[in-house]
């Protein structure tokens, strides 16, 4: 057994306690969603909802699912898909330009730029929805991809991030020593400075693509049409359903659709955790 | 950093984003109100010249619809939007028209919303494209609320004529009858209660288009509109005998506290926890699709009555088809409204499961022959169609009755969660709308 050192202490059982009432508390709704998602539409209003109906019916509901309504879903997955990789892709390199610009070259006006980043920061999404709608509408951008893919390429938090980080993980000496070198300012960017970056590149590419994914209120006012819509709006919309006269019910549905639709972030998070773990701890240590 | 190189990369990010703007602009179309109204034979022309016509609706048989107008009319393409559900819907349609640009050519409006859009002078006048000869296709309640002296301000879709719904197992169970009249139900409501806690004989947590259509039914006429001119009065005899009856289900807490159309609520109608419903002929659809469970329980009666042995009825929900005055092809658009509505197109939709405000469909003996599996095989629409028959004249809505439905849990739905009597909570709905009308320039209780 190891020594009870500082950074090894004796197991506290309340705080073991609060702990896992915190990890039940954060995976219920997940347990929730994959017991749910075996059950079809009697299942899920006879049975008990937080485990399993006499019969599986996932397979059926994930099919169903796919073709329900000429297979719009997967025209939603496919929108979302679109958002993210334009919308999320192109928030990231503009942080990142944006971040080592700002870390590594002196120029007239970089504080003014530091106080509007600080200040964008501070300033929540939802509020500047009405506005961007407004101007979005005038420019005749609304229900197109363009109205929500322009916006989610801004993102004050990511930029702050990367300049940040840039100041951190990559030292001046090795860019000045590039330059002694001949090395042009974005060959140096490219091949020294941008594999320095990685860790902050994927960080902040996980944040944009976590909130691009899950982005509801943008689409809501930009979209109208089904056709363009990411799959929050698309499962609210077959929620909707089942508050109208004559609709029909497909709660079997969202939930499934819920399932898949959690399934790539949950996979894009594991899969670039790692990369963001080693970006946390750099910096940590002085060399 | 070289300044040549910044130059450079920030008038190519430039170029690429002025190249991406132009990209979109081009993208959307400009609008174009332009058109003087047309008549059946511009629309005629306007069918054979072929389109596009825009439908904003949520309700699901339109897409068959919308198949066989295209098949009928190849060179028409349709394209069905749902722009939300109900309110969501009317506040984009408000806003595409206030902003000039977006509006569809046809919108599903219900009839509770169209006064809204009318008196806005926002939807065409449908007689001159030939609407007028269908005043009498439709029956008396859709066709008083699509239609005034004036004008057709667009055509019914469906309609909702109530009926009461019941749970049959449940009520066989506690040896309970069928009411036939309030006073009837609410001992009924009292004796599944007392049966069995968990049941209730329906749930409530204040609904305007509920409340609205069970004052209508007991006779109560609240809102009278004249153009501008508009009273608001729930003072009058409908409505307290209503608030007299509802007041002691709400007393005793023998309706369940859950809403409608909410997960809950589907799951009261499956398991018999909520016992009836008094609503609109369009719920076998519903319940058929999202109750699938409790297939064969439910049975159809007639809605219960205020006094023993009358036979008055009310209309709940329906909906209407309108072309807004922005709409691009108002030909085309008027066109798909009338095959939607009327003949074929009607039929093809009542088979889907829509309920009809057509006269012809409602006295077809194959509708009023069908019988309905999940009622146990029960002819359920000569309950229907009676109850069509029967449905009070002289109602109205106010102009701006979204607003004031918007309104009616911040008002009424006092009297579910505390103890402000009913009453009291119609008086706080009829000042806020009485002063809300005010604000927009109604002359309100002059």
């Amino acid at each position: 057994m190891p020594p009870r050192t500082p950074l090894n202490p004796r197991p506290s059982i309340p705080l073991t306690v609060v702990t896992g009432l915190v990890l039940v508390y954060t995976l219920l709704p997940l347990a929730w969603l994959l017991v749910n998602a075996t059950k079809d539409q009697n299942g899920l209003l006879d049975s008990f909802g937080l485990w399993f109906a006499d019969d599986t019916h996932l397979w059926d509901n994930i099919t169903r699912t796919l073709t329900y309504d000429d297979g719009v879903f997967v025209r939603w997955l496919l929108n979302t898909l679109l958002y993210v990789a334009a919308g999320a892709g192109g928030a990231t390199v503009l942080a990142v330009l944006g971040g080592y610009a700002l870390a590594k070259y002196r120029f007239p006006g970089r504080r003014a730029v530091f106080a509007v980043v600080l200040g964008a920061v501070a300033v929540p999404g939802t509020a500047l929805a009405v506005p961007t709608f407004l101007m979005f509408s005038n420019m005749g951008l609304t229900n197109t991809p363009w109205a929500v893919i322009i916006p989610s390429l801004i993102s004050p938090f990511g930029l702050y991030l990367m300049w940040v980080f840039a100041a951190e993980a990559v030292p001046t000496e090795l860019l000045e020593a590039a330059r002694i070198d001949g090395s042009g300012e974005l060959r140096t960017f490219f091949t020294i400075a941008l594999p320095l970056l990685m860790p902050g590149t994927v960080t902040v590419l996980l944040f944009s693509m976590v909130a691009t994914w899950n982005n509801y209120f943008l689409p809501l006012i930009m979209i109208k049409d089904p056709d363009w819509y990411p799959l929050t709006l698309g499962l609210n919309a077959w929620n909707a359903q089942a508050q109208t006269a004559g609709g029909e019910a497909v709660f079997d549905l969202i939930i499934t659709g819920s399932l898949l639709t959690i399934v790539p972030i949950v996979a894009i998070f594991l899969l670039l955790q790692r990369f963001w773990q080693s970006g946390l701890a750099a910096g940590s240590v002085k060399e | 950093m070289s300044t040549r190189t910044t130059r450079r990369l920030l008038a190519a990010l430039a170029a690429v984003s002025a190249l991406a703007l132009t990209a979109t602009a081009c993208g959307s179309d400009a609008s174009d109100g332009g058109g003087a109204a047309g008549g059946p034979k511009d629309v005629t022309a306007a069918l054979e010249k072929g389109g596009k016509v825009t439908v904003w609706a949520w309700e699901p048989t339109l897409k068959k619809v919308a198949e066989d107008f295209e098949k009928k009319y190849p060179k028409v393409d349709v394209e069905l939007v749902n722009a939300g559900t109900g309110d969501k819907q009317y506040t984009a349609l408000q806003n595409a028209i206030a902003a000039g640009s977006g509006a569809p050519d046809v919108a599903q409006i219900e009839y509770y919303a169209l006064g809204q859009f009318t008196i806005g002078k926002s939807v065409e006048d449908l007689s001159p494209y030939g609407a007028k000869r269908y005043a009498t296709g439709f029956t008396p309640g859709p066709w008083n609320a699509v239609s005034d002296d004036q004008a057709i301000h667009a055509l019914p879709m469906d309609s909702g004529p109530m009926a009461f719904f019941y749970n049959k197992k449940v009520f066989d169970k506690h040896g309970i009858k069928v009411p036939t009249t309030w006073d009837a139900y609410v001992e009924a409501a009292r004796a599944l209660h007392k049966a069995d806690p968990k049941i209730f004989i329906t749930n409530d947590t204040g609904d305007a288009g509920a409340t609205t259509s069970l004052i209508w039914q007991a006779g109560g006429r609240p809102y009278k509109t004249d153009g501008t001119d508009v009273t608001v009065n729930f003072g009058d005899e409908g409505t307290t005998t209503y608030t007299a009856t509802w007041q002691k289900l709400l007393d005793e807490k023998l309706v369940a506290p859950i809403s409608s159309w909410s997960d809950a609520w589907y799951k009261g109608l499956a398991d018999g926890s909520i016992a009836t419903l008094s609503i609109g002929a369009w719920m076998p659809a519903n319940l058929t699709s999202g109750v699938a469970s409790a297939s064969g329980d439910w049975r159809v009666a007639p809605l219960p009555q205020w006094t023993e042995g009358a036979k008055a009825s009310a209309e709940n929900g329906g909906s209407s088809l309108a072309v807004p005055k922005a709409a691009k092809n108002k030909e085309l658009a008027y066109a798909f409204t009338e095959f939607a509505t009327t003949g074929a197109g009607a039929s093809a939709r009542v088979a889907e499961g829509a309920f009809p405000a057509t006269r012809a469909d409602l006295e077809s003996k194959e509708f009023l022959d069908a019988a309905f599996p999940y009622f146990g095989g029960q002819k359920a629409n000569r309950i229907f169609a009676e109850s069509a028959r029967n449905v009070g004249a002289d109602w109205n809505y106010l102009p701006y009755q979204v607003y004031a439905n918007s309104i009616f849990n911040d008002t009424v739905g006092k009297a579910y969660v505390s103890p402000t009597k009913l009453t009291d909570g119609l008086k706080a709905w009829q000042d806020a709308s009485v002063t809300y009308g005010k604000d927009q320039g109604f002359a309100v209780n002059k």
